[in-house]
Order: C-alpha cells, then sequence, then structure tokens
C-alpha cells in the first residue's frame, strides 16, 4: 500500500476536538494510511506554542484544523486563525456550496464555489490609534495577491468546467482599494477567454443571492467580502453544519469547516454535526491523492445524508453527532466487508 | 445612499454633509401580497453613516500595493449606538444586536463595539446582544426572526441592509431614513427609473414608507400608522398592485385605493 502520510491535526476549541476524535475512529474503519500529528492550539496558547504548530504544519505540509476561538476583548490578542492563514501564504480559501437533496434549504440545486483571497485586505491586522478615540484600520490590496487569487479562480473553472467567473467587491466607493482587484481580475480573465468573465458590486450581490442564487457560478472576492457571501451561501444550502472548507497556498494546504466556527455553545454536547469536519477530511484525503478512500468516506457521507437521512438538529433533524458518525462507520464496513474497495 | 440609479451622488453627498446624516436606518419587512420565500422578515438595520470603511482615504503606496483606511472613532460610534437604542424604544423593539468583526479588526471594531456595550448599560430595558458579521449572515439567511434591531459600523451596514432588503423582495418596497444632527431626510432607495417616469406607473410603496418613517420621526405615530396600514391593506388584497407586484394598477389607481381605506378608517 505505501507509506502512511504524516498530517497535522489541530483539534482548535469548542467542538474542534470531539470532531477530531470522530475524523480518528472513522479513518481507522476505513483503513486511512494516515497518520495525525497533533498540536493543539487553542484560546489560551502561547506564542511559543502557535510557533511549535506552524513549524508541524510546515514539516507535513497539510493539516487538518479546528477554529480558534478569538479573545478579542484582550489587548494583547490577534486572530491565530488570520495569523496562521498568513503565515503560512494560504492564499486561496475555497468553499463548494452545493445542495443537499434531503437537507432542508431555500433554494435547492445550488451548485456555487466561493474562491476567497484568504491573507490580506481588511484582514491585515494593521490598526493604530494616534489620538485616543480615533482608531485607524489598514485595508491592504496588493496586485500579486489579487492576481494569484484571480488565476486560481480561473485555473479552477477551467479544470472544473464552469462556466463563469464573477469578481465581487465595491469598487464603487472604495476605487483604489478594489480598484485594483477588479482591474488584476480582469487582466487575469483575458487569459482565460472560455471563462466567462462579470464583476458584481457586493451589496448587490447579497441581494442576488437571496433572491437569484442560481445565477452565480464561480465567485472570487477579496477576504471580507468572501466572509460575507461565503456565509450567506453556506446558510442558503443548509447552514454551517455541512461544508468544509480548503485553505490553499503555493506550499501548504489546510483544510477546515466551512464557516469556520468554534460552535462552543453545543461544544461537548453531543449535538453538533460533524459533517463539515469529515468533509474537511475528505478533501484532505482527495488532496493527498488517496481518492479511494477518500470516495469510500464521502460515498458513506453522503449515504447517511440524503438517502438515511440521518441528521442532527441543525438540518432539522433529531440524531446526535454520534448516531451520524455510527451510520457512516456502518456503511464503510459494510462495503469495505463486500470487497467494494481498492 | 449606494445609488442604484445614475447621477445624483454629488447631490447625495452633499445633502449628507450638510445635515450630518449620521445615521441610515432601513427597516426590513415581509410584505404580505408580495411574497418571497422569507415570510417573517421584520428587522431594522441602522447603519453608521460618516465614517468606518468610507472615509474614501485611500492611496497607493507603491506600484501594485494599495491602502484604504477604514475610521472608526468614539463619538461617531456612540452616537449610532445612542441613536439605535433610542430608535428600538420609541419603535417598540425589544432588542438591539451589535454586529462586528472585533475577531479580526480588534482595535476598530473594537471601540465600535465597546460603545455600544457602554450604550446598552445606559438603557438595560432594551435586550442587547453582539454577533459576529458572519453569524449574522449565515442566520439571516435561514431564520430571519431571530433579529431586531441591527446596529453597526457603515460597510457591514451597506452589505446587511441590502441583504435584508433582498428577503423581502428587492429595493423597490424598501423604505429608509438618514438621522442628523441638523435633522432627517427619508427616502427611497430604489432607482429614479427613467423609462416610466411620467406614466403613471411607477410604485409610490418604498417613498410612502419612508413618508411614514418621517411621521413617526415627527412622532406623529397615529398618522404614520394609519396611512402603513391602509398602504398594507391594499397590497394585500391584490387588487390594486402595481406592475412590478404582478398587477396592473396605474399608480394613481394604487393611491386613490390607499386614501379610500384612510378616510373609511
Amino acid at each position: 500500500m505505501g507509506v502512511a502520510s504524516t498530517v497535522t491535526m489541530i483539534p482548535g476549541d469548542g467542538i474542534g476536538p470531539e470532531m477530531m476524535g470522530y475524523v480518528r475512529n472513522i479513518f481507522r474503519y476505513a483503513g486511512v494510511p494516515v497518520d495525525f500529528e497533533e498540536v493543539q492550539i487553542t484560546k489560551d496558547s502561547t506564542e511559543e506554542e502557535f510557533e511549535k504548530a506552524l513549524v508541524c504544519i510546515k514539516r507535513n505540509g497539510v493539516a487538518l484544523k479546528g477554529s480558534i476561538e478569538s479573545k478579542y476583548g484582550d489587548p494583547s490578542f490577534s486572530s491565530r486563525n488570520a495569523t496562521l492563514r498568513t503565515q503560512l501564504d494560504l492564499f486561496a480559501n475555497v468553499l463548494h456550496c452545493r445542495s443537499h437533496p434531503a437537507v432542508p434549504a431555500r433554494y435547492p440545486d445550488l451548485d456555487i464555489v466561493l474562491i476567497r483571497e484568504n491573507t490580506e485586505g481588511e484582514y491585515s491586522m494593521l490598526e493604530h490609534e494616534n489620538v485616543r478615540g480615533v482608531v485607524e484600520s489598514m485595508k491592504v490590496i496588493t496586485r500579486h495577491a489579487s492576481e494569484r487569487v484571480a488565476r486560481y479562480a480561473f485555473e479552477y473553472a477551467k479544470r472544473n468546467s464552469r462556466r463563469k467567473v464573477t469578481a465581487v467587491h465595491k469598487a464603487n466607493i472604495m476605487k483604489l482599494s478594489d480598484g485594483l482587484f477588479l482591474e488584476t481580475c480582469r487582466q487575469v480573465a483575458k487569459e482565460y477567454p472560455e471563462v466567462e468573465f462579470s464583476d458584481m458590486i457586493v451589496d448587490n450581490t447579497c441581494m442576488q443571492l437571496v433572491s437569484r442564487p442560481h445565477q452565480f457560478d464561480v465567485m472570487v472576492m477579496p477576504n471580507l467580502y468572501g466572509a460575507v457571501v461565503s456565509n450567506v451561501a453556506c446558510g442558503l444550502v443548509g447552514g454551517p453544519g455541512l461544508l468544509s472548507g480548503r485553505n490553499y497556498g503555493d506550499h501548504f494546504a489546510v483544510f477546515e469547516p466551512g464557516t469556520r466556527n468554534t460552535g462552543t455553545s453545543v461544544a461537548g454536547l453531543n449535538v453538533a454535526n460533524p459533517i463539515a469536519m469529515l468533509n474537511a477530511a475528505c478533501d484532505m484525503l482527495f488532496h493527498l491523492g488517496l481518492a479511494s478512500h477518500a470516495t469510500l468516506i464521502s460515498g458513506a457521507i453522503s449515504k447517511t445524508i440524503n438517502v438515511d437521512q440521518i441528521h442532527t438538529a441543525d438540518i432539522g433533524g433529531q440524531a446526535t453527532s454520534l448516531d451520524v458518525v455510527q451510520n457512516i462507520i456502518h456503511d464503510i464496513q459494510e462495503k469495505t466487508k463486500a470487497g467494494n474497495w481498492i | 445612499m449606494t445609488p442604484v440609479g445614475k447621477g445624483h451622488r454629488s447631490l447625495n453627498l452633499a445633502i449628507r454633509k450638510e445635515f450630518n446624516l449620521y445615521a441610515n436606518v432601513r427597516p426590513c419587512r415581509s410584505v404580505e401580497g408580495y411574497e418571497t420565500l422569507y415570510r417573517d422578515v421584520d428587522v431594522v438595520t441602522i447603519r453608521e453613516n460618516t465614517e468606518g470603511e468610507y472615509s474614501g482615504i485611500e492611496h497607493e503606496i507603491v506600484d501594485g500595493v494599495v491602502q484604504s483606511i477604514k475610521l472608526i472613532t468614539e463619538p461617531a460610534s456612540r452616537r449610532v449606538a445612542e441613536y439605535a437604542f433610542q430608535y428600538a424604544r420609541s419603535n417598540g423593539r425589544s432588542k438591539v444586536t451589535a454586529v462586528h468583526k472585533a475577531n479580526i479588526m480588534r482595535m476598530s471594531d473594537g471601540l465600535f463595539l465597546r460603545c455600544c456595550r457602554e450604550t446598552a448599560e445606559k438603557n438595560p430595558d432594551i435586550k442587547f446582544e453582539e454577533k459576529y458579521l458572519d453569524t449574522v449572515c449565515l442566520n439571516m439567511v435561514q431564520d430571519p426572526s431571530q433579529y431586531d434591531v441591527l446596529v453597526m459600523p457603515n460597510l457591514y451596514g451597506d452589505i446587511l441592509s441590502d441583504l435584508c432588503a433582498g428577503l423581502v423582495g428587492g429595493l423597490g418596497l424598501t423604505p429608509s431614513g438618514n438621522i442628523g444632527e441638523g435633522g432627517a431626510v427619508f427616502e427611497s432607495v430604489h432607482g429614479t427609473a427613467p423609462d416610466i417616469a411620467g406614466l403613471d406607473k411607477a410604485n409610490p410603496t418604498a417613498l410612502l414608507l419612508s413618508a411614514v418613517m418621517m411621521l413617526r420621526y415627527m412622532d406623529m405615530h397615529k398618522h404614520a400608522s394609519v396611512i402603513e396600514q391602509a398602504c398594507f391593506e391594499t397590497i394585500k388584497e391584490g387588487n390594486f398592485r402595481t406592475g412590478d407586484l404582478g398587477g396592473s394598477a396605474k399608480c394613481s389607481e394604487f393611491t386613490d385605493e390607499i386614501c379610500r381605506k384612510i378616510s373609511d378608517s
């Protein structure tokens, strides 16, 4: 079978640790040749612990991550999640928002891919208070970062036979910053004449998403609008419990639940939806080239949600997290028993 | 304030500066008779309208690197927070939610949030909560009934107010008010629609509801309610709907029916 891959696992806060437990369990049943090197970062971690985790991810190249809670009341604080992304230069965040046939949502049959710039923009975290009561927060947009995320979006569209890329911006007001982003997207678009390119202002985008979402295909945008649009799109397909988020850089890849929630209010209660983290784990397996294992698990996930319909409360059901996991394991066992794999 | 039509930008800006219009208020309510997939929307977005991301301070540091400055100040944040609670009280609303991203923009949104918290303490009769922008977006498209009055800095307000308008059917029915220190300006937020101007076809609801907001601002609550009630009843009954709502009534017919209802009440 070959050598096992080593991957960094960062459980994070809230429901992260219990989710990672489910991932390990399912990987065991599916015979996945992946070793996890667990390094924990929580809201109370020191700088050194954080640095150690980064070194670990750099060594392994790939990580599965839960969300780290932000202590935004603490003056010395800066977002660990955001810092991790910029330190590892994970410039593209990809969220594939797809409707599930058996999950209640207002709009069925949605299939939108969101590609969000992940290292700069409003998340540059450069702020200062020169005069008491007056704070300046810097949003930085560079041609370099805009170009590589735009290129990623068009390459993605081309590789996956998607027909249209829409750039989301507010260049009518932020003429220089978003203007640079938009102009860069336009330039890159010229190199991909087979993919249709359009642009839309972010407020209109949100309005369109909640009234006529099927017009969207692939969307590319700067960091903050990405946060807004991701959450809107995610809500439209049934919520944060299902989608996985992928973060790619030139050298490293980190997989996590798509909407990056810590789920602190439901931690340890056996009610959280484990699907988002499990889908993230599958995406990670695809990335590692372990397609057969990835397909085995994602098949079991799909059957659990769409056929057996074991749904946790967030998607309208009454199952516990364990019910969902056990159903997935059961399906995996059935398939491996029947020799339906490799 | 985001112009959907063309040509009035500089005038809008001049009026805003003249009266120091610091809070943009947009109530979004589901309209019976103009159904969308969202039936239970009743939120009000209150957006700080003078600073934040729209301060217009941008520069190119070196070729290909642009910096845009978001400005958050204590006076402006406090002012809009106070207005939000005052609005909630005078309009019988029970909860104010401060929308922010202080996990990322710790100092700027942190300052805004602090001002909201301090104002909340002075207004214990109104419930207060703080939520991340991401969470609000996620929840708003799934269950808008969990929100009441929302207060936030400029950009988030711009996006969220349009998001909420989309939930109830777009800008055609959305009123808005701009509150200032020197006065208040109430207006619809749709475009100027030059193609149907003067043809007795337009839907006057947005402007009418803006006028209702104006009456409430002037403490003429009874008159406001009578007109608002008549307007919603007319749309609900469906006999006199304008083209944009799927009917064939003229603007004057729609308005006459409203007037009829008012004189009957």
